[in-house]
């Protein structure tokens, strides 16, 4: 008989238990799909209550600061060349406004919150300049890829979907082994403990292939959400996040005698990112004071990371750092749970 | 099969030993200074009601439940030093332990005999546990006997020394409890040492070379099976009832009367023959002034010894 390998038996063993439960399976591929559509058509437009307005230093669009300052109505900042046009892009302005001689206002005309407040910043302007001569002006309005609410909402999306099915999936699967005495079964045999982990990991790893793609393709066609920079490096990101989430979920599931005990602390544990990590609106929402622990948060970082490369097409010098908190968290949860963990 | 039992080097240590064996959980004493010696190559039943601390026992000697006190050698190895080197030598079968729902026969066996550096092949292991039509059926779809006869394909996947069963036929019909047995006796045919806990009599004497009952966490004997009903002084049990109480001492003057017991109303007289000895208890029944309402005999069994050690029934003790 060819020699058996224990790792292998272990994670097919693992992938087959779920591929051969349906409902996991929709949960998992489907759910994040259909929260997208659900976003994409309610968001379409995204709600600002004060239009935000961009001013390029250095650009004929100074002049006008002390009018659009003076418009209860525009959220005026002043951004430098480079900040400018990734803020635009990002769609923290809405509208940006620059040009040499002749002021130019810069927006994505397919988005309505950017068609109002060029709009409203044109009437400041041109309110302060009396009426009697209007002031000159022009539109650039070249589409902004990656500027639309579900170009921003889909990484975010990705971000949450890895964080549940990774939590749950490892969290909710040992804890059940555990009751049903599965593992405690195993560790009658002479089977390896770490081989058992790196089943774990291994096969998450595996799903992410089932797992994410979909959800990428679905955004393409049906929203057009295109990933502007390597998909190499997004790739990484994603086992980066799933390793990472599944590190907590293993903690999450080290000591949980029951499914009752482990689903509280997985809610305890993911609820504060579901709300903090910037999923469905930015975490730079947050005051400032509470910043740094939300920026600390393993799914902040993550969703942070994606947006860099999927919207912005940022390299890695831009966005190391997040990479670092999400190796910190994987590494300290999996030191941890290899502790704690309880077989019986 | 191809592979041979593992041999061990001619040693005479036993295949299981322990000696001054603590277990308390809290304040509840569970196994309480317990001497054990199994011999390589014999099935040794460990008996008694549930409660009586037989899984505490059997976990702590599979190395999976520390102990408070005492010493254990498996093999002639301890769980402290030799750990990894015990368990490629043990089948281990728990008590109430699931397998995947969803995964094949075939699947539960190749990942558990993946464990092992040598032992028998998937399909031998099938084979010798008759599940060869079910080979792809999932779990979920197996009936209680044939999950168990899996659990034990899988405790026998590194072709161990020793195979561990606690309750390995609660719950089964008697069908199925019979195909256990089956696999039980081939197995000790290949020189298998198995160590059982059951609170069945007819389980321990169908399968045990020797039992120790055990109660309260204490072995209250110990010895063949046939040993024990000899202790009891006699081979057949006289059960009934009647319209008058029986004086104890007028049915201890039954010829070859050893042991009489009332339990539930009912009186249970030990003999050593029935012919001498039940003309004479209806004799002194009628002499009582009463009237027989039932009669039984039986053949003396384990359930009789435990009867007589411990005042109770296995059933509801």
């Amino acid at each position: 008989m060819p020699e058996l390998s224990p790792l292998r038996e272990l994670v097919m063993a693992r992938i087959r238990s779920f591929l051969r439960e349906p409902e996991a399976l929709f949960w998992t591929f489907v759910f994040p799909i259909l929260m997208a559509v659900g976003l994409g058509v309610a968001f379409r437009e995204k709600p600002a209550d004060r239009a935000a307005v961009g001013v390029q230093r250095g650009t004929a669009a100074e002049r006008y600061l002390p009018a659009l300052r003076a418009a209860a109505e525009l959220k005026v900042s002043v951004l430098d060349d480079s900040a400018a046009a990734r803020a635009l892009r990002k769609g923290d302005v809405a509208v940006l406004l620059a040009g040499r001689d002749t002021l130019v206002y810069r927006y994505d005309p397919a988005r309505d919150e950017s068609r109002a407040a060029r709009l409203l910043a044109d009437a400041a302007v041109q309110r302060a300049a009396g009426g009697a001569r209007p002031v000159a002006t022009a539109d650039d309005r070249e589409r902004v890829p990656g500027g639309r609410y579900i170009d921003w909402v889909i990484p975010g999306l990705i971000g949450l979907n890895l964080l549940s099915t990774g939590m749950w999936g490892i969290g909710f699967g040992l804890v059940q082994m555990r009751t049903k005495k599965q593992l405690k079964r195993l560790v009658s045999t002479p089977m390896r403990k770490r081989d058992f982990l790196l089943a774990q990991m291994v096969a998450r790893i595996a799903f992410l292939g089932l797992e994410v793609p979909p959800i990428v393709i679905f955004a393409w066609l049906a929203f057009g959400v295109k990933p502007q920079g390597s998909l190499l490096a997004f790739a990484g990101l994603v086992v980066l996040g799933a390793v990472t989430f599944a590190g907590l979920g293993l903690l999450c599931a080290s000591r949980a005698r029951t499914i009752e005990g482990v689903s509280g602390i997985l809610n305890v544990v993911m609820l504060p990112m579901f709300v903090l990590s910037g999923v469905f609106f930015s975490a730079s929402r947050y005051p400032a004071a509470i910043q740094p622990f939300v920026r600390a948060l393993p799914l902040t970082a993550l969703n942070d990371a994606f947006r860099a490369v999927y919207n912005d097409g940022l390299p890695f010098t831009s966005y190391w750092p997040q990479v670092v908190i999400l190796l910190a968290w994987m590494v300290v949860s999996f030191v941890a749970a290899l502790k704690l963990f309880r077989w019986q | 099969m191809s592979t041979q039992q593992t041999s061990p080097p001619p040693d005479p240590s036993p295949a299981i030993r322990c000696r001054g064996l603590h277990k308390r959980f809290g304040q509840t004493v569970a196994v309480k200074s317990l001497d054990l010696e199994v011999r390589r190559g014999e099935c040794f039943g460990l008996l008694g009601p549930n409660g009586a601390g037989k899984t505490t026992t059997i976990e702590i000697l599979e190395g999976l439940t520390p102990r408070d006190g005492g010493e254990v050698e498996i093999l002639g190895m301890r769980w402290e030093s030799d750990a990894s080197r015990i368990r490629t030598h043990l089948g281990v079968q728990l008590q109430e332990s699931e397998f995947t729902d969803r995964s094949t026969v075939e699947e539960v066996i190749r990942l558990f005999r993946s464990f092992y550096p040598r032992g028998w092949t998937v399909d031998e292991l099938i084979g010798f546990v008759q599940l060869d039509e079910k080979r792809a059926t999932q779990v979920r779809n197996l009936s209680g006997g044939q999950r168990q006869r899996l659990s034990v394909a899988c405790a026998l996947a590194g072709a161990p020394d020793i195979l561990f069963l606690d309750e390995p036929t609660t719950g089964l019909d008697p069908q199925s409890r019979r195909q256990l047995w089956d696999v039980c006796e081939r197995f000790r045919e290949r020189g298998g040492t198995i160590l059982l806990t059951t609170h069945f009599m007819d389980e321990a004497e169908a399968l045990s070379d020797r039992v120790a009952i055990l109660d309260h966490g204490e072995i209250i004997a110990q010895g063949t099976p046939a040993e024990l009903i000899r202790g009891l002084g006699g081979a057949h049990v006289i059960a009934f009832t009647a319209s008058a109480e029986v004086s104890e001492e007028a049915l201890r003057a039954v010829p070859g009367a050893s042991r009489v017991a009332t339990h539930d109303g009912q009186t249970h007289v030990t003999v050593d023959d029935l012919a001498p000895a039940l003309p004479a208890l209806l004799a002194a029944v009628q002499a009582a002034g009463g009237r027989l309402t039932a009669l039984s005999t039986h053949q003396a069994t384990l359930e009789d010894v435990f009867l007589h050690l411990t005042g109770r029934e296995l059933r509801d003790a």
